[in-house]
This record gives structure tokens, C-alpha cells and sequence, in this order.
């Protein structure tokens, strides 16, 4: 177990942009966290810089309390799982897990143990003597990540290891990841792009935008309480609606919107703003509720597409003077075309300001 | 439904067969005047079946030079070279795929740029050279300035250029010196290409003429290729015997070619798809 931090932490592949412009992290001893962002905003660096496969253009990184700049990546323990899984094709599943062993001038009765202990652990014991190429995707991941168990890393890093398996597997593997860390207790950084990933195995999540980290929290706090526009459409599936809205008034019970026309109560702290200025309501598709008729506080809106998702019915709704599709949902089929009543939940309302930070909530 | 296949497969195989007959025509003439003992060696179109075989004329051949000799004087200069040509293809090749270092677009450039030029051009310097280093008639003096091929490292650098990146990173982590990684993952990843390159480098080597000729004086040190020409001096009218003599040298390296003919194509596959 080994703790992580990075210190304004900056990398720049040309002189004068840098792909991650000064960033600090601690990591504790033993913690699984997720890195998530958008497509391009710098994970994989990251993931690299603290591997020792890209150089770090400014800043310190500390591995278990070592200064780790300069420390080469096999001296850093550290064990890395690609999204390619990387094996090394020539070499049978036995030497591909042996193979930094044997660098190592392990003995041969210790390789034979750890390799032996990481395939039962895995469950890939019948698979040693084959060839990655004789291996299916599920597979081909189980043994990079046996290669990196044998080496008992005091960091695992994983960069979207389960990306190219189909979802059956990928559910499975996700399962056997958090048993290992589970049962190894290790230190594990995680990137990823699923959300259900990042929301199950992370013990803590980190947003990224643009080599920036947005918010960092457990992932409940990140989905409850989003600290910014970006972080709150990034996380959660469906996402959450962000509609434009302009302050009503301001009350101690919290600040009522006006959504073209309709009132809307939140429990949003919104003293700082002046009436009239410009807000984005923030409500997840479970917080919005379908009510037959008219009444008071409830939005018309029309009901433009309904979705089986099997334990889940999304409806896609419109409401006048809104161009965005809202989703919702629902309880249970609604006719296409049909005028329905929308209900959101104060305690659940999100209010975002002109820069797109979130606005206090209220204390009950 | 047969001659459906018969129909669309004759004009196929048909032409492959006359373009094959083309390729090998040299060859079968050759094999035909040797193993033939009569009619005009020169009538055209020539004999492609021999008349009245014989191995008369490759016994002959065998007696008349020192054919022993010469085999094993090819087998050293082609072996050194192919060794000496992988070792050195295989280096640079990875240390300009690999290793980027300053300036390295350039020297791939330039050891490009000596693709272009004509190989009888580097006779005049190359054959300076060895003089000046007291090499001529010395089976180094022919190797040497061989073993550094333009096409060697082209392909060796193609080769490790499509070794995933990930592969590489993975070893490095796995704690691989620069050393290990090339010896132990890049070079057993590039076997097809090494040995395309080289049983092309054997081919052509155990072939060559021209530089051997102009670098070997005594007969002793003759390759195949060059002490078999030394046929048509002692025999000069005797053409039937010089052909049986080309025979016996295309031999060994055309059975060595089709043993390894699978790897050769594989080789290539990678190197140019
Ligand atoms: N070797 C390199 N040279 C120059 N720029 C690079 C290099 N590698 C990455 N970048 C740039 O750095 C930025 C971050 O890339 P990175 O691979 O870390 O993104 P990522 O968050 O992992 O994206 P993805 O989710 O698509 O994997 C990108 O803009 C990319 O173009
Ligand atoms: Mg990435």
C-alpha cells in the first residue's frame, strides 16, 4: 500500500502548451481512484507520468513518500495495465507473466509460485503454455493483469483496461477487479470512459477537463453535488437536464426560478445573484416527476419519444420555449404525443450561476 | 457448376502459367543446354526439354574446377554477409524506429537517399577503399562494404515501427534495459523480417559477380559465381559445360529458397502492406 501525490504536476509536449497546466492530487494508501474526462483531456498522460513513460515537464511526484521524478518505471513500483492489453506475443502466458521476474533475477521456484498464485487467482492456471494470439479479448486482460499482479506493485495503474471486451464481460471483470482490490488492499489509479465503472469500483472519482481536474470527491458527492456545469453533465447516465433560467427571487427558503414562464422552487442559496440574472437549472431525469394534470408549479410539456431500457422507462419530453429535449424518468408508458405535468424536486435541484458554478444548498 | 469453375479459373491459371514460363525461361534454357547433349544450343526458340539427357556435362564441370573449393568460399562470404547484414540492418533499424534522437529523420533520409544510387557506383569507391585498407583478394575486403544495406535497414525499421508502442511500454515497466527490449521483445517480434532479409541477402550475395570479380584475384579465393565464369576460359568453346557449372551454383541456394520460402513471404507482407 502506497500513497500518491502529485505536486502542480505540469506537461507540455511542445514548448509552449501544456496538456496538463499544473495539477495536485493525493492519493491515499490503498484507495481505488477513477480518473474520468472527456475524450483528449489528459488522463493517459497523467496515467504515464506517474507510470515513468512520459517525463514530467514540471512539478514532483511522490510514490510512497519517494521523490519518483527520475526513478525509472521499473523501479518505481508501479504495474501498468494497457488498454491493448500489450502482451507480448512471442512469449506463452507463463513467460509473459514471468517476464519481469526474470528480468528481476527472481529465482525460479519464486516465479513458479507468484505466476502460479496469480493464474488461480484469475483462474487462467489452464491457459499458461498458450499464445496471447490463442487467447479471446477476456482473456487476453486476465493475464495483463496477472502480468501485473505477480510483480506486487505497490501502485496499480489501469488505463481503460476494459474497454474493448463486450459487456457481458466487461461486467464481470469489473466485478473480479473490485474482488482484487478487495483481497490485494493495493493502491489503484483507473481510468476510464463508463460511468458504471467509474460510479462502482472508485472509492473516490476524479473529473478531468482540458488537464484540469474539475471535481474530486466519492461518487455519490460527485453525483449529488456536482461543483460545477461541467461536472454535473459529465457524470450520470442519462445525463442530468441543465436548462437556462433566469432568478425569480431570493428567499432564506431558497431561490425560485423562472423556467420561461413557470416558477420553480429549488433549495439553491442564490443571495449573491441580482433578480433576473442568468441561471441553469440543473434536475436529473429521477428527480422530475410526471403528474397527470395541471397544477400549480407543475410544467407542460409533450411527449416526444419513450424509451424500454428494461428496469428503466426514459421518456424524451419537450416543453414550449425550451429548445432541448428533456429527460425523465418515467413510472410508467405514456402515449406518444400526449401533454404531460412536470413536478421537480426542490431538494433536488441544481442551480448553476453565469459561470456555470453550482450555488450553495440551503441548510434544513 | 465444374465448368462453370473450369470456365472462369483456364484464363486465370493460363495466364499465370505464361508469365511463370517467362520468369524461370532463363533458368530452363540454362538446365536444358546442360543436361542436353545434342542439337544447336543456340537455335531458336530455343530447346526447353533437353535432347538426349546426360550429366556428362555437370561431371565434366565438376572435374574441371575446383568446385569444393568455391562452394565453401561462397558459403563463408554469403554467411558473413547475411550475419554481418542483419546485425547491422537490425541496429540501425531499431534505433530509428525506437530510439528517437535529434536529426534521426535525416539520417533515415540519407540512408534512403543511397537507394537511389546505382550499387556499380559504390564499386569505384568501395574498391578504393579496400585497396587502401590492404584488403583486396581477401574475402573481407568483399564483405565489408556490404554489410551496411540501405534496404536491410529500411525494412528492420518498417518492421519495429509496427511493434505497438504498449508492447514496449510494457517491457519497460517489466523493467527491460534498452538492451533487453530490443534483444529479448523487438528482435523475436521482426524474425519474419529478418529472415526475409535475410535469405534475400544470401540470394544475392551467393549470386553476385561483379564485386567479388573485382576484388578477388586468385582463383583459390573465388566464390561460385565468379569461379564458374572461369569455365568459359578453360573451355571457351565448351558452352554446355559453363551451363552445367551455372546449374551446380543456383543450385544450394534455390533449395535453401524454397525451404524457407514461407518466411520470406511473410517477411514481405509485413514490410509493405
Ligand atoms: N506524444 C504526444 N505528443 C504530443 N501531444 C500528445 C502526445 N500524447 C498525447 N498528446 C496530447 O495530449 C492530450 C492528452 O492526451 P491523452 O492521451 O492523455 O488523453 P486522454 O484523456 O487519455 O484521452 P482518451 O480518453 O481519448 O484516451 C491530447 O490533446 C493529445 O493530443
Ligand atoms: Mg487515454
Amino acid at each position: 500500500m502506497a500513497a500518491v501525490q502529485l505536486r502542480n504536476i505540469r506537461k507540455a509536449y511542445t514548448r509552449d502548451h501544456y496538456v496538463i497546466p499544473g495539477l495536485d492530487l493525493d492519493i491515499e494508501p490503498g484507495e481505488f481512484m477513477v480518473f474520468v474526462g472527456p475524450s483528449g483531456c489528459g488522463k493517459s498522460t497523467l496515467l504515464r507520468m506517474i507510470a515513468g513513460l512520459e517525463d514530467i515537464t514540471e512539478g514532483d511526484l511522490h510514490i510512497a513518500g519517494t521523490l519518483a521524478n527520475d526513478v525509472h518505471a521499473s523501479r518505481r513500483g508501479i504495474a501498468m495495465v494497457f488498454q491493448s492489453y500489450a502482451l507480448y506475443p512471442h512469449m506463452s502466458v507463463y513467460d509473459n507473466m514471468a517476464f519481469a521476474l526474470k528480468l528481476a533475477k527472481t529465482s525460479p521456484e519464486e516465479i513458479d509460485t507468484r505466476v502460479m498464485r496469480a493464474a488461480q487467482i484469475l483462474q487462467i492456471t489452464h491457459l499458461l503454455q498458450r499464445k496471447p494470439k490463442a487467447l479471446s479479448g477476456g482473456q487476453r486482460q486476465r493475464v495483463a493483469i496477472g502480468r501485473a499482479i505477480v510483480r506486487e506493485p505497490k501502485v496499480f495503474l489501469f488505463d481503460e483496461p476494459l474497454s474493448n471486451l463486450d459487456a457481458a464481460l466487461r461486467l464481470q471483470m469489473r466485478v473480479e477487479l473490485a474482488k482484487l482490490h478487495q483481497e490485494l488492499g493495493t493502491t489503484m489509479i483507473y481510468v476510464t470512459h463508463d460511468q458504471v465503472e467509474a460510479m462502482t469500483l472508485g472509492d473516490r472519482i476524479a473529473v478531468f477537463n482540458a488537464g484540469r481536474i474539475e471535481q474530486i470527491g466519492t461518487p455519490l458527492a460527485l453525483y449529488h453535488a456536482p461543483r460545477n456545469l461541467f461536472v454535473a453533465g459529465f457524470l450520470g447516465s442519462p445525463r442530468m437536464n441543465l436548462l437556462p433560467c433566469t432568478l425569480d427571487q431570493s428567499s432564506p427558503q431558497g431561490a425560485r426560478v423562472n423556467l420561461v414562464g413557470h416558477h420553480v422552487a429549488t433549495r439553491r442559496d442564490a443571495a449573491g445573484q441580482a433578480p433576473g440574472a442568468a441561471l441553469t437549472l440543473g434536475i436529473r431525469p429521477e428527480h422530475l416527476s410526471v403528474v397527470a394534470g395541471p397544477q400549480p408549479g407543475a410544467i407542460a410539456a409533450r411527449v416526444d419519444l419513450v424509451e424500454h431500457l428494461g428496469d428503466v422507462l426514459l421518456g424524451y419530453v419537450e416543453i414550449d420555449g425550451i429548445d432541448q429535449i428533456v429527460t425523465v424518468k418515467l413510472q410508467h408508458e405514456l402515449p406518444l404525443g400526449a401533454t404531460v405535468y412536470l413536478l421537480c424536486d426542490a431538494n433536488a435541484c441544481h442551480l448553476f450561476d453565469a459561470d456555470g458554478h453550482a450555488l450553495p444548498l440551503l441548510e434544513s | 457448376m465444374f465448368k462453370r469453375i473450369l470456365l472462369s479459373w483456364t484464363p486465370r491459371y493460363t495466364l499465370l502459367a505464361l508469365v511463370g514460363l517467362f520468369t524461370t525461361f532463363p533458368f530452363l534454357w540454362t538446365l536444358s543446354t546442360a543436361l542436353g547433349d545434342s542439337g544447336n544450343i543456340y537455335a531458336f526458340p530455343p530447346q526447353l526439354l533437353p535432347s538426349d539427357p546426360t550429366l556428362a556435362h555437370l561431371d565434366e564441370a565438376r572435374r574441371a574446377i575446383p568446385l569444393d573449393r568455391f562452394f565453401w568460399n561462397s558459403v563463408w562470404i554469403a554467411g558473413w554477409t547475411v550475419i554481418g547484414t542483419l546485425l547491422i540492418s537490425s541496429l540501425a533499424g531499431y534505433a530509428l524506429a525506437v530510439m528517437k534522437f535529434r536529426g534521426s529523420k535525416w539520417v533515415f533520409l540519407a540512408v534512403l537517399t543511397t537507394l537511389i544510387l546505382p550499387s556499380e557506383l559504390n564499386f569505384i569507391v568501395n574498391f578504393i577503399t579496400v585497396t587502401q585498407m590492404k584488403l583486396t583478394n581477401t574475402h573481407a575486403g568483399v564483405v565489408l562494404p556490404l554489410l551496411a544495406n540501405a534496404f536491410g535497414i529500411f525494412l528492420l525499421k518498417q518492421a519495429f515501427e509496427e511493434i505497438p508502442a504498449e508492447i514496449l511500454d510494457a517491457a519497460r515497466i517489466d523493467g527491460a534495459s534498452e538492451w533487453q527490449l530490443f534483444l529479448r521483445v523487438a528482435l523475436p517480434l521482426a524474425t519474419p523480417s529478418l529472415a526475409a532479409l535475410g535469405i534475400f541477402t544470401l540470394v544475392a550475395t551467393w549470386n553476385a559477380y561483379i564485386w567479388p570479380a573485382v576484388v578477388l584475384q586468385s582463383p583459390d579465393e573465388f566464390p561460385l559465381a565468379v569461379g564458374v565464369l572461369y569455365l568459359s576460359g578453360t573451355f571457351a568453346a565448351k558452352t554446355r559445360v559453363v551451363a552445367a557449372g551455372t546449374v551446380l551454383t543456383i543450385l544450394p541456394v534455390l533449395l535453401l529458397f524454397l525451404l524457407a520460402q514461407r518466411y520470406f513471404m511473410r517477411g514481405l507482407d509485413g514490410a509493405v502492406k
